[in-house]
């Protein structure tokens, strides 16, 4: 595939999800006209791109800093994720222990245990990673583990009746196996972790979008306000592409099913 | 059910097999087992089963799957397992792959026993299982990998083995670009790599179309007389087995034990013209009448033990 056509495939599924927002916002900017609605209630898209780009360099280093938090946070609870996932496999009997666990553990909010973190350790990075990786690491450890779970068969028998040791077999097959799984798994955690940062910049920060929002709230700029959530969403699809880039670059081969179902004459 | 193992047909071996031209290979073992083949003497034995006995089920309630299994494979020689559908030959292999512990007799190799311990053959399975992340070339070395030889050191060869195999201009392509006879040769070659002199093969070709299998086992047959390692070869189709092998072993139903071993008698190189001879029609419809008699008898005790049971 090369990367002409590549771009006009993406070029036509790309388009009617664009003219839908451009509709959208079409829409809200005619209403809010239209209605007269009070701009701290609801303004317009105008309106909101107008301060956004009248307060651009304090939204800039709000941003930035919301940025690297985000992305310590994420590279931080992916890797713990991993981690886990790969002890967890490796050891069947702490998977049997821990799993139940760790699914029961979905239960509590992490946002409820923000206000705790705090208390514990301050105001600095240290709890707000702490935030990030909680709400990260869930999906990558489950999907990694479900990727190790599901690797093909007649593959594992292959590198048993070859010898191969459990090291080797982890290594060689139920690793990369996994990868397409993991990186779904990274995909969710990416637009995750750019949640879990602006909540702990909402419990306690001097900079970040987060904390940009509470102060905007208490002035009841609601203008700004929409233009802060329009960077958390900007924020989160540039981690969302820039996982799946990295999936194109790391993932190779045909993805699942490298070999043809064969029909079994038996 | 032991009158019908010991029945041994033994076909006089013709000279004919002794005269065929001793080709150059590269294996070095090659040329002392077709040395030895032409000889009077046999080659040494490489794998030897002995009184092998598997169940599976629960301790009161046992369902014997092998029972009772002996045969043997020579150095350089291609012997083949036929069986109606259900005779554990995937058990079998296994239990010589050493992923199950045989309940009682040996697997020796090389004259030790070897019951339960992996590593020691090179294997083939039905569907290729070719790594879906690794080019036909990475994919190829991977037995030699899993037994810490660097890749560095086999792709050379490798690549030799490829171009005979038809697979060049391949080499840098991902496994599901190939059709599925290409898969099956690159999963042969890979097999063929291994430092383990034994191949086992499981029915490699049975998944492929009709007109395929015959151009593989063409394939396998010109491949194999040029290097001549020890094969164990399991298929259901009478003449593939009859068309590759030194030898065929016949087995029962389940519980599996040899029914019978057949020498085969052609000589070699072979062409697949043997096919038509009056000969080894006159095998072809021996063996397939054995087959079906075991099949039916098998259907029926399995009928009887599922209203029993």
């Amino acid at each position: 595939m090369s990367f002409r056509t590549t771009l006009t495939r993406w070029f036509r599924s790309a388009w009617p999800p664009f003219v839908a927002v451009l509709f959208f916002l079409a829409l809200w900017e005619a209403a809010v006209r239209f209605f007269g609605v009070e701009s701290w209630i609801l303004p317009s898209p105008g309106v909101i791109a107008q301060e956004a780009s009248r307060s651009a360099d304090s939204l800039w280093m709000h941003t930035l800093s919301t940025l690297r938090l985000t992305l310590i946070g994420f590279v931080v609870g992916s890797a713990v994720g991993l981690l886990v996932a790969c002890l967890l496999h490796l050891l069947p009997l702490l998977k049997s222990a821990l799993y139940p666990l760790l699914i029961l553990s979905q239960n509590v909010p992490t946002i409820a245990l923000a206000p705790l973190l705090m208390i514990w350790f301050g105001f600095g990075l240290l709890p707000k990673i702490i935030v990030i990786t909680l709400v990260c690491f869930f999906p990558v450890a489950v999907s990694a583990m479900d990727g190790f779970a599901q690797t093909d068969r007649t593959m594992l028998n292959y590198m048993r009746m070859i010898g191969a040791k459990r090291i080797q077999i982890f290594r060689k097959l139920e690793f990369p196996h996994a990868l397409p799984s993991l990186f779904s798994g990274l995909r969710i955690a990416a637009t995750y972790s750019v949640m879990g940062a602006v909540i702990a910049e909402w419990i306690g920060a001097q900079k970040g979008i987060g904390y940009y929002m509470i102060l905007q709230k208490s002035a009841f700029r609601t203008d700004r306000i929409f233009a802060a959530i329009a960077i958390i969403v900007a924020l989160s699809l540039l981690l969302f592409l820039l996982v799946t880039l990295v999936e194109r670059l790391v993932v190779r081969g045909g993805r699942r099913g490298g070999h043809k179902e064969g029909g079994d004459p038996r | 059910m032991n009158e019908r193992n010991s029945e041994d047909l033994r076909i006089q071996k013709t000279a004919a097999r002794a005269d065929g031209p001793v080709q150059t290979s590269q294996r070095k073992n090659a040329e002392t087992a077709a040395g030895t083949a032409s000889a009077a003497s046999p080659a040494p034995i490489k794998l030897e089963l002995s009184g092998v006995q598997k169940s599976f089920g629960s301790r009161r309630r046992p369902l014997p799957v092998i029972g009772g299994v002996s045969l043997q494979v020579r150095e350089g020689e291609f012997v083949s397992l036929i069986g109606p559908s259900g005779s554990g030959k995937s058990t079998l292999f296994h239990l010589i792959g050493g992923l199950l512990q045989p309940d009682s007799g040996e697997i020796r190799l090389d004259g030790r026993v070897i019951n339960g311990e992996r590593g020691h053959i090179g294997y083939m399975p039905q569907q290729p299982a070719l790594f879906p992340w690794r080019t036909i070339e990475e994919n190829v070395v991977l037995d030699r990998e899993v037994n810490g030889i660097p890749r560095r050191d086999t792709l050379d060869e490798a690549r030799r083995w490829m171009e005979r195999a038809g697979l060049s201009g391949f080499e840098r392509a991902y496994p599901h670009t190939l059709s599925g006879g290409m898969q099956q040769r690159a999963a042969f070659v890979r097999a063929l790599l291994s430092p383990h002199e034994l191949m086992c093969l499981d029915e490699p070709f049975s998944a492929l179309d009709a007109f395929t299998r015959s151009e593989m086992q063409t394939w396998l047959l010109d491949i194999w007389e040029e290097t001549r390692r020890s094969v164990l070869f399991v298929t259901h189709h009478i003449e593939e087995a009859l068309l590759l092998s030194d030898t065929v072993y016949v087995l029962s139903g389940r519980p599996s034990s040899v029914l019978r071993r057949i020498e085969v008698p052609f000589p070699r190189p072979r062409r697949e013209e043997i096919a038509e001879t009056p000969e080894f029609l006159a095998l072809r419809r021996e063996l397939t009448g054995l087959m079906k008699e075991e099949q039916r008898k098998s259907r029926a005790e399995n009928g009887g033990r599922a209203a029993r049971g």
